[in-house]
């Protein structure tokens, strides 16, 4: 069953996020400015517009990695405009969360996708948009079955999905691999890997800004989240005594490389291990919760509500472990 | 302490009175006639030398004013951790390099059209890290930017005092038994040169695991001696052969088999070596006093 993860998310970040942009105008704030950085190579990062952006410009194009909200469209459309004016030719969502996947309808509807059927002509006339890339569980997650209602619009949709281990392009003169990461922070995420450019853009298997939101109800599980981070670390070199080289952009916070990546992936660790322990020890969940089992984490991680909180990460990583095998 | 550091503290203190460290230190300052620091400079290693050579003993956190969650960060180390092949070339941050055994190079880089100071230049040979504090009133980089082991500094002529601040710090450690310093840490520097001796003063201000700004000095000698600098480079090995993969070393709370080991070789009650920022200061021989009058319990 597909569940509409726009009702589930109401206590989540993004409706938070959502709540502060509805306010009445005379109490509205300032949408968050862009941040717009240089990354390494041929890539960028768009932070500010929910989930980060990653954006690879070269000769033949822009790629990006995740549209952020649905609201800072237009901003996010006119950030990638200062980067680049060639065709948006690409856009890749490393999982269906609405922070990263809600500008997908306009940004597509900036870009181009250069078919066949085009080449030959003006490319300003490719009026098809970009083509949307993603593993094939965000297509099922963003879409419904015939006769029921979608929870987005099909202009949001995946265009182009796999369903195996990895999906290739290559772009701008740089191989990109949009790599799967099973039952991880959901059950449809993809790592994506600039390998010239030696950038990986993570999605919120990573995050710097909370703990990460392990999202049992739609796939997501402990062990998967692990591995991916796992994953990361072995794909990640770096340059000169674990500094450099190799950088990620997570899925919220700040460009990170291979040292930041590992104390995340060992504070992950060793929660699993001491929840997995309470588990062992018969406590149940509202006790695992009373524990303080992040209590060293906490000040740096825990949001307090919601996804990224202390008491989500608790309940994902309980429930994942609880599941029967 | 020696009356150096004594020194080098008082200055310090001088300059932190009545404001914080970072908005004392953003204050505008006119120029002046800065002293040079450039040269290779030796640590002088009597200061705390069993901490710095050796290294400190497992659960020691006295006198440092930790968060409770800094403790169980630090009770949870398992120093183990460090044969993680991705732990193996961990660099000493910013803030605690200076403790480290080996030589500081010094040198300024200026405009050559202006000849006005671009940049004093360090490089520290513990972990091969070179270090860039600007002199020209840039701006700290966006929140969004990645962090380093030495950070992003800037820095400020007071008088004949360098005074440095940075952010963008990696997370790294306060005490080399596992006490975190988070990613978060700022730290405010200052560097005091008299004659050919260099005191340096470092301040780390961090609202994830400490309660209060942790001050410390390092003291350095001038060398005149050409290539003192050394190479440090680090290739990770596997240490521990067969382990699985995603294993984190670490004790679960309350498992900590060396908990009491440092408390019970100095006859010390536990309260004093779990550290916190009453563990600082004179009143804490009082307390301590009482606690040694008491019954030990484990």
């Amino acid at each position: 069953m597909v569940t509409n993860v726009f009702q589930s998310w109401s206590c989540s970040r993004f409706l938070l996020l959502c709540a502060a942009l509805a306010a009445p105008a005379a109490a509205q704030p300032a949408p968050e400015a862009l941040d717009v950085l240089p990354v390494q190579g041929n890539v960028y990062m768009i932070a500010g517009a929910g989930g980060n952006i990653a954006v690879q410009i070269g000769e033949s194009g822009v790629l990006v990695v995740d549209t952020g909200l649905a609201g800072r469209s237009d901003a996010v459309i006119a950030a990638i405009r200062k980067l680049s004016n060639k065709p948006l030719q690409y856009i890749v969502n490393t999982h269906f969360h609405p922070d990263h996947t809600g500008g997908n309808a306009a940004i597509r509807q900036a870009g181009t996708t250069i078919t066949g059927a085009n080449v030959t002509g003006n490319l300003t006339d490719a009026h098809d948009g970009a083509a949307i890339l993603a593993h094939e569980n965000v297509l099922n997650r963003m879409s419904a079955p015939t006769g029921k209602v979608s929870p987005t619009p099909p202009e949001a949709w995946p265009t182009d999905t796999y369903v195996s281990g990895e999906k290739e392009v290559f772009f701008n003169e740089e191989p990109v691999q949009i790599i799967y990461q099973k039952a991880a922070h959901t059950d449809g995420d993809s790592i994506v890997f600039f390998r010239h450019s030696d950038v990986i853009a993570t999605g919120d298997i990573f995050v710097t800004t909370s703990f990460p939101f392990i999202d049992v109800d739609h796939g997501g599980s402990i062990q998967g989240e692990l591995d991916a981070l796992n994953h990361l670390l072995d794909m990640a070199i770096p340059k000169h005594e674990e500094e450099g080289g190799t950088y990620l952009i997570p899925g919220h916070g700040r460009i990170c490389d291979e040292a930041d990546l590992l104390e995340y992936r060992d504070m992950v660790t060793i929660v699993r291990d001491r929840v997995q322990d309470a588990i062992k020890r018969g406590l149940t969940l509202d006790q695992v919760k009373e524990a303080g089992l992040t209590k060293d984490y906490d000040a740096r991680y825990d949001t307090k509500t919601g996804i990224g909180s202390a008491s989500t990460f608790l309940e994902g990583v309980y429930k994942s472990l609880s599941k029967k095998k | 302490m020696s009356n150096v550091n004594r020194c080098g503290i008082a200055a310090a203190a001088l300059l932190l009175v009545g404001t914080p460290a970072f908005a004392q230190f953003s204050m505008s300052f006119a120029p002046a006639a800065a002293l040079d620091l450039s040269g290779n400079w030796s640590p002088v290693l009597d200061e705390d030398v069993p901490e710095r050579i050796p290294g400190p003993e497992l659960v020691n956190y006295a006198g440092l004013p930790i968060t409770d969650g800094a403790r169980l960060w630090a009770e949870s180390w398992d120093a183990s951790r460090l044969t993680l092949p991705e732990h193996q070339c961990q660099v000493h941050v910013a803030p605690y390099i200076y403790r480290g055994p080996l030589n500081l190079r010094i040198w300024v880089e200026k405009d050559p059209q202006s000849q006005r100071v671009i940049a004093i230049k360090q490089y520290i040979s513990t972990y091969e890290q070179n270090r860039t504090i600007w002199m020209d009133d840039r701006p700290h980089p966006s929140p969004n930017a990645a962090h380093t082991w030495m950070g992003f500094s800037t820095g400020k002529w007071q008088g004949n005092i360098l005074t440095v601040y940075t952010t963008h710090i990696k997370q790294g450690w306060v005490r080399r038994d596992g006490l975190p310093e988070s990613d978060q840490a700022t730290l405010v520097e200052h560097f005091i040169r008299h004659d050919n001796h260099l005191t340096h003063v470092s301040i780390v201000t961090d609202p994830v695991y400490l309660t209060e700004p942790l001050i410390k000095t390092q003291d350095f000698q001038l060398n005149l001696q050409e290539g003192q600098n050394w190479l440090y480079p680090c290739e990770y090995v596997e240490e521990v052969s067969g382990r699985p993969q995603g294993e984190v070393p670490n004790y679960l709370p309350g498992k900590n088999p060396f908990l009491h080991e440092y408390a019970d070789q100095y006859h010390l009650p536990l309260d004093a070596a779990l550290g916190g920022a009453k563990t600082m200061y004179p009143e804490y021989q009082q307390r301590l006093k009482v606690l040694m009058a008491a019954p030990a319990k484990k």
